[in-house]
């Protein structure tokens, strides 16, 4: 027992000291977790932010100039005026998102009551920003028109909304954790997976199994040696970037998230060994490991939210590591909660680990030696 | 600088003026200064680490000067168009075994690619290859591939490859080492018989073997990175006054490193009483496939003894050895350690075995005594003791000087002392040792037997031991001589000479293989085919460039690099597959649909409007309504367990103020932790919102007339239905066009700089730019093949339909491909191991492709750094073709303006690569 921690121990440092020796490597680590995170959590904006739109006005009003004058940035760029016949080409160009159309007597026609109609033409792949600038351009197309033609009497009923957590939905409260979750996953995945190749194609793996040394004590030295690097970066990331530079406020225990975190490390590191264990050479693990890693970030819930995706997809995600990291970070971060409600992330974190650690356990020394 | 006398360097084959080198702190050449003259055979010996291999890897071009000059053939190698100009004419074969060789392909591959690379026609090639093979006896091995050949059969493949092109100047560097006698004597026929043929060659050797020494022409001794002795051996003896080589060679050496050398004596092994057996093997038999690599191999080994295990390369030697140990379980017949069965080994027994393996297995990222500690530590030494005994191993194995060294940059010979200090630190029963003094220098490797007697005398430790060395095989107890599978004899050394009736071990083991094999040594060399007086390619007239670029030299590194990418099939088919299976999962698994949210209602009225009111949201499609809410405490406790998305309070006397007119205010709490979502929902109720108002408004005021007769009507473009999977489906193909091809490009290069075949790129005549662009060309059919899939996929699975151009778009896959291949390269030649390149390309791809080239927010809506990025990233452009075409049904007019800035890349990503690739080591 004790020779097996010792072992453990020894095989551990061994990984660390390795890694130290490949600066280039640790570099690109220091990247990740502070100015790839910040980099990534603050270029892409907030959703409605700097909307192209254009107007194309065949009133010319005092209602349709004031129409124009409603689109505000940050939420959109200064509205360009634009002909009718060019509406096609200029969607077609990508310049515009939004492309309005205000007809002619629009403004006696609302006077009078008349029906009327106001075209929004939306350029339907411009993905979420189509989806969400929409709503957002009808609301403040029908205030105006509201507030034009009732200046007087208000709404029967207004809307207060309050956004808890995160008042005004700044994306790289929550980007900039999800970039984090990214990084670690796709970190402590490569660190063991390829660091298992590059032993068994140099040779050195073989030698150490025909010591006294057991291929579990091999594994876990590299779980423990490369989570704690991870561990690690994660923290200056959290505590340094996101919190201090990026300024965003952690309703919860960071202790209880580095738990969390850890028990997602052993999952995927696990997960790691278990690639290795299948690919048969470093190519081989450099697609899978792309294969596993995307479906993880884009299907995890960091990008869009889990409940909308269909109930399959739903299903096969509880398996993957990142969709709990993904609900227990937000839970714990922004939302302040516990541990109780944790709790059920971290289990399902700790299966998942356990599985893949045995799996590989099994294999191991069965694909680890060379014929 | 003064003029040199040039005269002098014009005519020699080698000439060197003042030659320094340092690694770090470490001066491996001192200043020397020495002329070869040509058309010589010249042998460089000396202890290991005194800088022999560094001056043949300066000499070889495939290092950089650092401080001197040196001229070959007639030239300074300072000047890279003389180093261009002669580097056809320089065959280098670099220590270590088959380190410039490829192991995926087979022996007859690995031929064709460097005739190939100096310009051969096929017929040529047939004749070349055939004849080199025949000659080194790899002849029946042509189908193999090069990495299941055994050591020495590496060694000879990396001379053929070497000889393939005629060179003026040969260099080698302990070309047999790990060569079986056989073998060694047939390869220096061969060298010979090459040498009469082409009178102008000249051959430069650094060797351990002081036999192999005696038939050069001329010697240089070597230590502390100076020149200690040089003439011809007939003057070295005569100035050592000492009748043999290794006699010489140690008299040559300063005072404090021969001290306490002396001549080895073995002291019989003494019969003692208990027979114990330390190894007993009986029908050991090993098949891989079809192929029985042992053949029911016997034998008994009493403890203590010293078994010496012999045999020709190939012969399943170090098979038998991996089984022993329990690394490969036995196909049929038994092995037993210490009567413990050998694939059934416990911990127990693992601690009385210590293996060293043929090739370097330590670790390189760990420093000569951090090596030992972490061995000592394992072996389960106490660790009080861990510090002496690794002090003890340092000194016994003269690694003191070491001991703060990484192995990576030792020599052979002291990286196999470092394994054996390594393999004995724990003081094993049982030594099994494959090769163990193989690159060693003859001083060492005395001092290593004399190690092994003592172990095995006083100690008792039983030796398994397999060697090339005659004088090694002479001091074992017994050896057993192997070929191919079988055992051929099993005694000692002096019963099978004298069995044999042969003069020494050496013959007796010669003569045994030759029967055995059923033809003599010489009947290989007899088959004599006249090499013919070298024609140098003709360059065409067209190729007016072809110092930079060479047709047949990129073909050739294409078509290698076609051949690796084949042998590993199941790569290629997850990269294709892989690539159609993400497509399926961002496509249906990203929807930009926000629904099925989770929301409850707080209705603190409990009027008819306000029932109608949250009716209102329970209608609408994206919500699911959850029970209601009854306080505070219920909304704080709900909403940060995630359960609830959106929670809608209605305040009291909602209905009643609103009759009034007294304008009541809900409020909507919305989980903000998800901003995107957020926003959403924020939509989606004030839309709600507005829609229930008008209603309210028609049903109180059914004839007011007012801006609620405005309807909005929203045509969206390109994607009528606004349904994800058209938006989506287009936008991904440059995201995995880009990923799988880059990361295999990256590491078809980083993998050679590992492997140490990258070697090849330093001395051929392939210059940077065809080593580039024929690792990139496979790649980019690969991924161009792919790009077609994923369009069917789309097309046919996603009934996503290609509106635009099809030929424009397929051009531009091919394009985008060339890019994806080229960031793939340009990651690759900044880094050095394979797993810092993955990380490169991943972070390089992963973050900027999917975030700031407008796959989800457009690009003008990003800031200013961001929107930089993205202009110079190739996927914000391939992004707007694929939409473009799928979408938006555009072609080559409108979409050429996205292309152009994707096709001035491609040069610049060329340049780049090239640039930052390195042509020498440094």
């Amino acid at each position: 027992m004790l020779q097996t921690f010792l072992n453990v121990w020894r095989l551990g440092i061994k990984e660390l000291r390795g890694l130290l020796r490949d600066p280039l490597l640790i570099g690109l680590i220091i990247y990740a977790f502070t100015l790839g995170v910040y980099i990534s959590s603050t270029a892409t904006p907030d959703t409605l932010n700097r909307t192209t739109i254009a107007i194309v006005d065949e009133d010319n009003s005092q209602l349709s100039g004031r129409l124009t004058d409603a689109f505000l940035p940050p939420y959109f760029v200064k509205p360009e005026p634009l002909k009718l016949h060019e509406i096609d080409n200029a969607l077609d160009r990508g310049t515009y998102t939004f492309v309005i159309v205000i007809p002619r007597n629009f403004q006696r026609d609302v006077i009078y009551g008349r029906a009327t109609d106001i075209q929004l033409n939306v350029d339907a792949t411009r993905m979420s920003q189509a989806f969400i600038g929409n709503g957002h351009i009808q609301q403040i197309i029908q205030q105006e028109i509201q507030k034009y033609y009732h200046a007087s009497s208000p709404p029967a009923a207004s809307v207060v909304v309050r956004n808890r957590f995160n008042p005004n939905l700044t994306r790289a409260w929550f980007g900039s954790v999800v970039q984090l979750i990214d990084d670690i996953t796709m970190l402590a995945i490569i660190l063991t997976g390829a660091a298992l190749i590059r032993e068994r194609e140099n040779g050195t793996l073989e030698h150490l199994l025909v010591m006294p040394v057991t291929a579990f004590e091999i594994m876990l030295s590299k779980v423990w040696s490369m989570a704690l690097i991870v561990l690690l970066a994660t923290g200056i990331s959290l505590f340094v970037v996101i919190k201090e530079i990026l300024g965003v406020p952690i309703e919860g225990s960071a202790g209880l998230f580095f738990v969390g975190v850890a028990l997602h490390l052993f999952a995927v590191t696990s997960l790691g060994i278990f690639l290795a264990c299948i690919a048969r050479n470093m190519p081989q693990l450099g697609i899978m490991i792309i294969l596993i890693l995307i479906p993880m970030q884009l299907l995890s819930g960091g990008v869009t939210p889990r409940e909308s995706m269909p109930q399959l997809v739903q299903f096969v995600m509880q398996a993957a590591p990142t969709t709990h990291l993904v609900e227990f970070s937000q839970a714990i971060l922004y939302r302040g909660a516990g541990l109780r409600v944790a709790a059920v992330s971290f289990a399902k974190l700790f299966i998942i680990g356990a599985v893949l650690f045995f799996v590989s356990l099994v294999r191991f020394r069965k694909t680890m030696v060379q014929s | 600088m003064k003029p040199l006398p040039r005269e002098k360097e014009n005519r020699s084959a080698v000439c060197f003026r003042h030659l320094s080198y340092r690694y770090g702190k470490t001066q491996a050449l001192k200043d020397v200064s020495f002329t070869l003259a040509p058309q010589k055979l010249v042998g460089l010996i000396g202890p290991d680490g005194v800088g022999k291999s560094t001056l043949l890897s300066l000499i070889s071009g495939a290092r950089a000067i650092q401080k001197g000059d040196l001229f070959v053939l007639g030239g300074n190698l300072r000047s890279i168009a003389h180093r261009q100009k002669v580097c056809p004419r320089i065959a280098y074969m670099p220590q270590g075994l088959g380190k410039n060789l490829y192991f995926t392909l087979t022996v007859e591959e690995n031929l064709q690619f460097f005739a190939r690379l100096f310009g051969h026609d096929a017929a040529e090639r047939r004749r070349r290859i055939d004849h080199l093979t025949k000659s080194t006896g790899l002849y029946p091995f042509l189908d193999r591939p090069a990495g299941k050949l055994s050591g020495g059969m590496k060694q000879k493949l990396g001379l053929c490859c070497a000889l393939i092109h005629d060179p003026d100047l040969l260099i080698l560097d302990e070309p047999t080492t790990g060569v079986d006698p056989l073998a060694r004597r047939q390869f220096w026929d061969l060298i010979d018989r090459i040498r009469n043929e082409r009178k102008n060659m000249s051959v430069i050797v650094a060797t351990a073997y002081m036999d192999e020494a005696q038939r050069f022409d001329q010697l240089i001794a070597m230590d502390g990175g100076l020149i200690l002795a040089t003439g011809t051996p007939q003057e070295l003896l005569a100035k050592t006054q000492q009748k043999n080589l290794d006699a010489a060679f140690i008299q040559l050496l300063p005072e404090s490193k021969r001290q306490d050398h002396h001549t080895l004596v073995v002291p019989p092994l003494p019969d003692s009483a208990d027979n114990e057996i330390a190894i007993k093997a009986t029908g050991l038999t090993k098949r891989f496939g079809k192929f029985t690599a042992v053949d029911h191999v016997s034998f008994e080994i009493p403890r203590g003894e010293i078994f010496g295990f012999l045999g020709s390369n190939g012969c399943g030697k170090t098979t038998t050895m991996r089984m022993l140990t329990g690394l490969l379980p036995v196909t049929e017949g038994n092995a037993e350690i210490f009567g413990v069965k050998a694939d059934h080994n416990t911990m127990a027994s693992r601690l009385n075995l210590g293996y060293m393996t043929q090739s370097f297995s330590l670790y390189g990222e760990l420093t000569v005594r951090q090596n030992l500690e972490l061995y000592a530590h394992l072996y389960r030494i106490p660790a009080d003791q861990v510090s002496g005994r690794v002090d003890e191993m340092l000194q016994r194995f003269q690694l003191q000087e070491v001991s703060g060294v990484y192995p990576k940059s030792l020599p052979l010979g002291i990286k196999q002392r470092l394994s054996l200090a390594a393999a004995v630190i724990h003081h094993p029963r049982l030594l099994i040792l494959d090769e163990p003094t193989s690159g060693v220098d003859p001083v060492a490797r005395d001092t290593f037997w004399e190690l092994i007697i003592e172990l095995s005398r006083r100690d008792k430790v039983t030796i398994f031991i397999t060697t090339h060395f005659m004088n090694e095989a002479e001091r074992c107890d017994r050896v057993s001589l192997m070929h191919q599978g079988r055992s051929l004899a099993c005694d000692t050394p002096v019963h099978l000479v004298k069995a044999r009736q042969a003069r020494d071990l050496e013959e007796a083991f010669i003569s045994f293989l030759e029967e055995a094999s059923g033809t003599s040594g010489d009947t290989a060399m007899q088959e004599n085919i006249p090499v013919k007086a070298e024609i140098p390619p003709k360059t065409p007239w067209w190729h007016f460039f072809a110092g930079y670029f060479n047709i047949r030299r990129w073909y050739s590194c294409m078509w290698r690099e076609t051949l690796e990418l084949a042998r590993d099939p199941i790569r290629a088919t997850l990269a294709l597959f892989g690539a159609m299976l993400l497509m399926a999962v961002t496509g249906y698994g990203i929807s930009m649909d926000v629904e099925n949210l989770r929301y409850a209602v707080w209705d603190n009225d409990h009027s008819e409007l306000s029932i109608d009111y949250a009716n209102n949201i329970a209608g609408s499609r994206y919500f699911i309504e959850h029970p209601p809410i009854i306080n505070y405490q219920d909304i704080d406790r709900r909403m940060s367990s995630g359960e609830l998305s959106l929670v809608v309070e209605i305040p009291p006397d909602f209905g009643q103020k609103l009759e009034h007119g007294l304008q009541p205010e809900i409020a909507f709490w919305v989980d903000g932790a998800m901003p995107m979502r957020a926003e959403t929902i924020n939509g989606y109720v004030s839309m709600l919102h507005q829609e229930w108002l008008q209603n309210f408004a028609k049903y109180k005021l059914p004839l007011a007339p007012g801006g609620t007769s405005v309807a909005i009507q929203v045509r969206y473009h390109y994607n009528p239905d606004v349904r994800s999977l058209p938006a989506m489906v287009p936008a991904v193909i440059p995201l995995l066009l880009l990923m799988i091809p880059a990361v295999l490009a990256a590491l078809a290069v980083v993998r050679e700089k590992e492997n140490g075949s990258i070697i090849n790129l330093y001395v051929t005549p392939l210059t940077r730019l065809e080593f580039l662009l024929g690792k990139q060309c496979p790649y980019v059919i690969f991924a161009t093949f792919s790009g077609i899939l994923q369009i069917l996929m789309a097309v046919f699975v996603f009934d996503v339909p290609v509106k635009g151009s099809v030929p424009f778009l397929l051009f531009s896959i091919l394009i985008y491909s060339i890019l994806a291949t080229g960031m793939g390269l340009l990651a690759s030649s900044v880094t050095r191991s394979q797993i810092a390149v993955i990380f490169l390309t991943m972070l390089g791809t992963i973050l900027p492709a999917s975030q700031l080239c407008g796959l989800i927010t457009p690009v003008r809506a990003q800031n200013p750094l961001a929107q930089t990025i993205a202009a110079f990233y190739p996927t914000t452009y391939m992004l707007l073709i694929c939409r473009g075409v799928f979408n938006k049904s555009l072609g080559f007019a409108e979409l050429f303006r996205f292309l152009l800035p994707m096709l001035v890349m491609v040069p610049c990503f060329v340049v780049f690569g090239v640039s930052l690739l390195k042509k020498q080591e440094s």
